[in-house]
């Protein structure tokens, strides 16, 4: 039977498609208090300080950063397909590499907090 | 059979018009689209953790930011999709992933209905913890 390294792709697409359905929409209104001039007081400078510092929220929140990005690349890899590029491994490389990258990145942010 | 071969193959067109084709297909693409605004607001947030990671002042400097109208806009409309997203990926739930009990299996709207309620309460659950009541 051939190798195949769908699992391995299609594994944190579902669980990034369960997460964000379940918590990006009550994320947006957050920030939307916050552009309404009502920040919510755990997006208080100290408080969220504080509350990011727990080792616990920070793996919680790198799992969250790495399950969005992921199921947003692995939908927009597909869409492109979609629409007729047909450059899959190309596509399929630079997606992911942002969904990486941006994992990286807020795996340093919240290791300087 | 073979007689009219002429050694070019078949290329079958690429285009993307058919999405127009049908309500369906135009509904399928704007889930689809959804990863963009899903994707963006998740590049927003590590933008966030930057400016936490960078002090009071760049921090403050972000939630200011989070204030003009182009981000305005950009977070309804990514309200707007992300929120589709969560509809249309509970609507799929029961399909992937089939509940048998004994002998029958869950009814779709059982399986959507559990979702939703999970849904109210986590989104209830974050506000509460934000303090945004």
């Amino acid at each position: 039977m051939a190798k195949s390294n769908k699992p391995i792709v299609w594994g944190p697409f579902a669980a990034g498609g369960t997460v964000t359905a379940f918590v990006t929409p009550a994320l947006i209104v957050l920030t939307l208090l916050v552009a309404l001039g009502a920040t919510p007081e755990l997006l208080q400078y100290d408080a969220l300080l504080a509350f990011m510092r727990h080792g616990l929220v920070e793996v919680v929140a790198a799992g969250v950063v790495f399950v969005s990005l992921w199921s947003a690349a692995h939908r927009l890899r597909i869409t492109c397909y979609d629409l007729g590029v047909r450059a899959d491994t190309l596509v399929a490389t630079v997606v992911y590499a942002v969904a990486l990258a941006g994992t990286a990145a807020a795996i340093v942010y919240l290791s300087r907090l | 059979m073979a007689e009219e071969m002429n050694g070019k193959p078949y290329v079958r067109p690429i285009t993307s018009e058919w999405i127009f084709r049908h309500p369906r297909y135009l509904r399928y693409m704007t889930r689809e689209f959804s990863c963009l605004f899903i994707g963006g607001y998740t590049l927003l947030l590590i933008a966030g953790l930057k400016s936490l990671s960078e002090g009071r002042a760049a921090y403050d400097a972000f939630l200011e930011a989070l204030k003009s109208p182009a981000s305005i806009v950009f977070q309804v409309v990514a309200l707007a999709f992300a929120a589709y997203h969560s509809v249309t990926w509970f609507a799929l739930t029961p399909k992937a992933l089939p509940l048998q009990l004994g002998e029958e299996f869950v009814s779709d709207g059982a399986i959507s209905g559990a979702h939703y309620v999970v849904w109210a309460v986590l989104s209830l659950g974050i506000w509460v913890l934000a303090g945004a009541f």
